[in-house]
């Protein structure tokens, strides 16, 4: 009896010495967006499971990017997990930069993540980053507005009934601008959304042989449209709207449609913030008949740095903080509108969710983007709203600068196109792809 | 003989004193009252923004998840760190170059002031990797020397300018009574320079305190100070304005008070000389 007790004693010793030895820190980079930080709200669940604390840089997404950037590059061991985006992950996953997630456990059910983002988070089959939550752009619109204007909106329109529509929908007396979109200079913010756009004009960046293609027919129709359509029945001062600006108008029922990130349906749909939360109504976003629509793909993903003294623990947080179960913990908590979509197949097979207004249409239009075939023509490059080589994050910022300053009369399309052809060969021959 | 001015032109001079003033103060203060506004009512037009109701739930929000007192406290020890560490460097280097000038005393000045229109961004990578090396990466010791050297050249260039108002006869006639190197600069010289010494460790906490690409750049979790507690709350993707603004505001508020309550010693100190 004696000795049993002192048997049991010592296990639970070991067993709490044993956790506590193995209890890590981690630190984790994120950026701020609703998502995350609710995210680090749960964090206790976490900890209480795996006995792991958790310490969080959250950063604005730009600095978030040149502040991993540094990290990963050099070494640097200042995060044990950092939450970066599509067009990141193939190409550090293809340096070497980052742990393989291939041996997730089978409770995770890794084959649950919809393909469309784990092909996105990949190099060569390999998964490198697990989504936290998944998005791509749709229409959002004033359906009392629409109405008012004799119009219906088809599910699946085409970019000239949005440019009727808009016209139709216009109010410049009463401050409502047809179409709000993203103008802004940034290969994030205006340069996301137009490259996007002109996928579903047939352009695309680089031909087979990575040479520019802005000498193309097709890309002098991308932005003559969107010029002129902007002109007509968009906000003054379109060339420096982002995501926030138009999310702030939208709100403000000075819009009558918006094409951007399919997370914005909760923050329009929230009568809390919204004034017109309750005639909003959603479709995908445009196509002009060639088979593309102009839907862009994008998620923010966990990702663990090669190198890190706490892989172990650090895919302990990936798999709670990606998993259905998490989702299932910001349901009980805070309602199915407000879990990270766009990330797992079981979520969309969900009743649940399916009664939220925007699931279906989010699910359509992730599932409509392919990163892997994003242009009518054949591109040697992955990705729908920019291309996955380190290269073009330089290069689209630029162009997006030209093509702003389109948009703000400041120099005709023909020069923009112009300029953006010889400072895309330009950066492509230094880089010695062509 | 002083100009005579008219009550009418001294009026319109106050207005547009004020009106100046109110200008270059109006962001700091429509972030304050942004900071008392629920998000939904901060995009509003600046008007209904005025009109709409008052509260402090944006403070609540940030108090509850961010820890203030760690950015605070990390922020006051690299602001106050470096410029003190600063000051002990460069009051020896500008007492030379005042009183003890060599022919290259000037180009020197040059060379250090040349340093400041490097693009921080440029040295980042090299820096980046020291730290490493250092295991300075993410410490308060780093920042503090990393800050002390970027403000080394302004804290060197007001000293020297404040030493050169002060007559040399004086440290001669220290030397004659006996006082050697130390006692001359620590009791005759320091305290004659207090006001020009006081304006510089003001403005090198303002300028510590408000650095934010280093402070950004070479901290994480551990020494990260208000200036990342501030970027944790702006965003891209999503109207946070409220709680930026409530951050914002208890990150400005220390040095705002600060600054507030020395403004007569940092003008004293700024235009020390200046009269003669």
């Amino acid at each position: 009896m004696k000795l049993r007790s002192v048997l049991r004693t010592a296990t639970a010793v070991s067993l709490i010495a044993g956790s506590a030895a193995y209890a890590e820190n981690i630190v984790i980079a994120t950026v701020n967006n609703g998502d995350m930080i609710r995210m680090q709200g749960l964090t206790d669940d976490f900890t209480s499971k795996t006995g792991h604390t958790v310490e969080w840089v959250t950063l604005e997404e730009n600095v978030l990017r040149q502040r991993v950037t540094t990290d990963i590059t050099t070494k640097g061991g200042a995060f044990d997990i950092m939450t970066i985006g599509m067009y990141e992950t193939p190409i550090w996953g293809a340096n070497g930069w980052l742990v393989p997630l291939d041996d997730l456990s089978e409770e995770y059910n890794v084959d649950d993540i919809l393909p469309a983002m784990a092909g996105g988070l990949s190099h060569d089959g390999t998964l490198y980053a697990a989504p936290f939550y998944g998005e791509s752009s749709m229409i959002m619109y004033r359906t009392d507005l629409m109405e008012k204007a004799g119009l219906e909106m088809p599910e699946a329109p085409t970019w000239s009934f949005v440019r009727e529509a808009a016209a139709a929908m216009t109010d410049r007396d009463n401050d409502i601008n047809g179409i709000c979109l993203r103008g802004k200079a940034g290969w994030g913010e205006g340069g996301a959304f137009i490259t996007a756009m002109s996928n579903s004009f047939g352009a695309r960046w680089f031909d087979m042989d990575w040479n520019a293609q802005f000498d193309t027919q097709p890309w002098k129709d991308t932005l003559e449209f969107y010029v002129g359509m902007m002109n007509e029945s968009g906000p003054a001062g379109y060339a420096t709207n982002g995501f926030n600006e138009n999310l702030s108008l939208f709100q403000q029922g000075k819009c009558g449609m918006w094409i951007d990130a399919t997370v914005a349906a909760s923050f329009v749909t929230n009568p809390n913030d919204s004034t017109v939360a309750d005639s909003v109504g959603f479709a995908l976003a445009p196509d002009n008949g060639l088979g593309k629509r102009s839907n862009w793909l994008w998620a923010w993903a966990l990702a663990i740095p090669a190198g890190t003294q706490k892989e172990g623990a650090a895919k302990e947080f990936i798999e709670w903080a990606t998993s259905t179960d998490y989702i299932e913990l910001v349901a009980s908590k805070e309602g199915w509108a407000n879990v990270p979509p766009g990330a797992r197949t079981s979520l969309y097979e969900n009743p649940n969710y399916m009664e939220v207004p925007f699931a279906q249409m989010t699910l359509d239009s992730i599932l409509s983007a392919d990163p892997n075939n994003s242009t009518v023509e054949p591109s040697p490059y992955v990705g729908v709203q920019f291309a996955a080589i380190p290269e073009f994050a330089g290069i689209a910022t630029e162009v997006s600068q030209e093509f702003s300053a389109v948009y703000a009369g400041q120099q005709s399309i023909d020069e923009a196109l112009e300029k953006a052809q010889a400072l895309t060969n330009d950066a492509m021959e230094a880089a010695g792809y062509r | 003989m002083a100009r005579a001015i008219t009550t009418q032109r001294k009026t319109i001079n106050t207005l547009f004193a004020w009106a100046v003033g109110l200008i270059i103060f109006f962001p700091i203060l429509w972030i304050f009252v942004l900071s008392f506004k629920s998000e939904g009512d901060a995009i509003k037009a600046p008007f209904e923004v005025l009109t709409s109701a008052w509260t402090l739930d944006s403070y609540a929000t940030v108090q509850d998840r961010s820890d203030y007192f760690k950015h605070f406290w990390n922020s006051v020890t690299i602001a106050v760190g470096s410029t003190l560490l600063g000051i002990l460097v460069a009051v020896p280097a500008a007492w030379s170059m005042a009183f003890v000038p060599s022919k290259r005393t000037r180009g020197i000045l040059m060379w250090m002031l040349s340093t400041k229109m490097l693009p921080a961004v440029g040295v980042l990578y090299p820096i980046y990797i020291g730290f490493i090396k250092l295991g300075l990466l993410d410490t308060r010791i780093g920042l503090v020397i990393v800050l002390m050297l970027i403000n080394l050249p302004i804290i060197v260039w007001m000293l020297y300018t404040y030493f050169k108002e002060i007559p040399g006869e004086i440290l001669e006639a220290a030397r004659m009574d006996g006082a050697g190197l130390r006692e001359e600069v620590m009791y005759v010289l320091t305290p004659m320079a207090v006001p020009g010494i006081a304006s510089t460790l003001l403005l090198n906490v303002i300028l510590a305190w408000n650095e934010a690409f280093w402070t950004l750049n070479l901290t994480a979790a551990k020494a990260a100070p208000l200036t990342a507690f501030i970027a944790s709350y702006s965003s891209p993707e999503g109207l946070f304005y409220a709680k930026l603004s409530a951050a914002s505001v208890m990150a400005i508020a220390p040095i705002l008070i600060m600054g507030w309550f020395s403004q007569k010693q940092l003008v004293r100190g700024l235009t020390f000389g200046a009269v003669k």
